[in-house]
């Protein structure tokens, strides 16, 4: 999927990876996707209520070696 | 103000103690939902973390300035962060210590009666979880029952007055939490008892406990009668201690029994259930002392945090046992049933030795409530 911006959040506990997801998709147009890849488990199910809450979509969630990425559309 | 943190023991005891305290949980919705702390006299709100990071203010109203706020989340880096910001807007707030990680983790360990020739019994209460096990102790020797990961914690607490962990039993094959049983067993070199039939495919070696067998703790007349239970599981195994304890394993609690369908075998086990609690268990001592191996409620908890009641007490109000209608019963505990545990699959296969999940995988694997039970 092609991804506007990428931000590399591995190695970060909650509550970092949100907080720099968010300040990343400021930074975006609407309509633009963020990927973001993470190693924290729990920023699963808050990435999905906080994209939800915001407005953002998101469009897709993977997980290759550890990693989970997510791709998300602003709103 | 200034930011305070607090230990989940800290917790516990507020929480034994019936102390009314406010919690603002800040992990996400359908997290909150599915678990919490739980107590007497708590007041919640759930904010996530994330609708905070613009700022406080909007639910600087809803907190409480007359009683205790202690902020959580998952790890406790949410609730550090959600913490001070709160302090710097003139709040006076703790965090607690490791979040609900370590709040699944703790296990306050309460003494609950002497034994006849001067050993003790111990039950571990994992409040965060609901889950017991127990320590059975009598001149300088122990027995374990269903303990759980947290292995030095028994170690620690056998060392500290004074025993040596020589048997360790599982009442069944757990589905809700990992057993700590075969570990603390290779540690201590004791012996590891599980049920035969609940065991057929575990990778490693134990002694089967068979139906009327006994086991000697010390030197004293302490014995350990295993009594054949099944429904929760179709080895489950119960345990009459010192003629006056009954560890019910999963297959009955204070005020819910025991589900039959974590094996995935509900209708099979159902009548083995109905057999062991209608059956099984009225032919013993109605003077007999239960000690489940978990809770689901505050409610089942005694005024020192212990959770026991009489045999004869619970036939007359445990809802589960007074079900004269086989039918009825059948649908009770095979209709209905509440989610499983998490990762329950997992969890069976990590007991029975056929996968080695890392300290962090265990932790994820065992979040949540037991859901061991129904009422």
């Amino acid at each position: 999927m092609e991804a506007t911006k990428v931000l590399d959040a591995t190695g970060l506990a909650c509550p970092m990876p949100i907080v720099k997801t968010k300040k990343a998709i400021s930074e975006l147009e609407s309509g633009q996707v963020l990927e973001v890849h993470t190693t924290d488990k729990g920023a699963k199910n808050d990435l999905s209520a906080w994209a939800k809450s915001g407005g953002h979509e998101l469009l897709k969630h993977a997980e290759e070696n550890n990693v989970l990425k997510f791709w998300i559309k602003k709103g | 103000m200034s930011v305070s943190v607090i230990t989940s023991k800290e917790v516990t005891n507020k929480i034994f103690n019936k102390e009314k305290f406010f919690i603002l949980d800040v992990r996400n919705e359908s997290d909150f939902q599915d678990w919490k702390i739980e107590g007497d006299n708590l007041e919640y709100l759930n904010i996530p973390y994330f609708e905070l990071l613009d700022g406080v203010e909007e639910i600087l109203e809803k907190i409480p300035t007359d009683k205790e706020v202690l902020v959580v989340c998952a790890k406790e880096g949410s609730s550090i962060m959600v913490a001070e910001m709160l302090s710097e807007a003139g709040l006076t707030v703790s965090y607690l210590k490791g979040g609900m990680k370590a709040w699944s983790e703790h296990l306050e360990p309460v003494k609950v009666d002497d034994l006849k020739d001067g050993g003790a019994i111990y039950q571990f209460v994992r409040i965060g979880k609901g889950c017991l096990s127990y320590m059975v102790v009598s001149n300088g020797e122990a027995a374990l029952f269903d303990a759980t990961r947290m292995t030095d914690i028994y170690l620690d607490f056998a060392t500290s007055i004074g025993a040596k962990i020589t048997h360790v039993f599982d009442t069944h094959l757990h589905a809700d939490h990992i057993s700590g049983g075969r570990l603390i067993a290779e540690k201590t070199k004791a012996t590891y008892w599980l049920p035969p039939k609940d065991a057929t495919e575990v990778t490693f070696e134990y002694r089967p406990l068979e139906d009327n067998h006994n086991v000697m703790i010390g030197n004293t007349t302490i014995n350990i009668h295993a009594l054949y239970s099944p429904g929760h599981t179709i080895g489950s195994t119960s345990f009459v201690v010192d003629r006056k304890f009954l560890l019910s394993g999963d297959i009955l609690f204070i005020d819910s029994i025991g589900r039959p369908d974590l094996a995935g075998k509900a209708e099979d086990w159902v009548d083995d259930l109905r057999e062991t609690l209608y059956k099984r268990y009225r032919e013993l001592s109605e003077d007999l002392i239960v000690l489940p191996a978990h809770f689901m409620i505050m409610d089942e908890l005694n005024e020192d945090g212990s959770v026991s009641e009489k045999l004869g007490t619970l036939f007359a109000k445990n809802h589960g046992l007074n079900i004269e209608d086989e039918t009825e019963f059948r649908k009770l505990v095979t209709e209905n049933l509440p989610p499983q545990p998490n990762a329950y699959q997992q969890i069976r296969e990590t007991n029975m030795g056929k996968i080695n999940p890392d300290i962090e995988e265990q932790r994820e694997m065992e979040i949540g409530p037991n859901r061991c039970a129904v009422r």
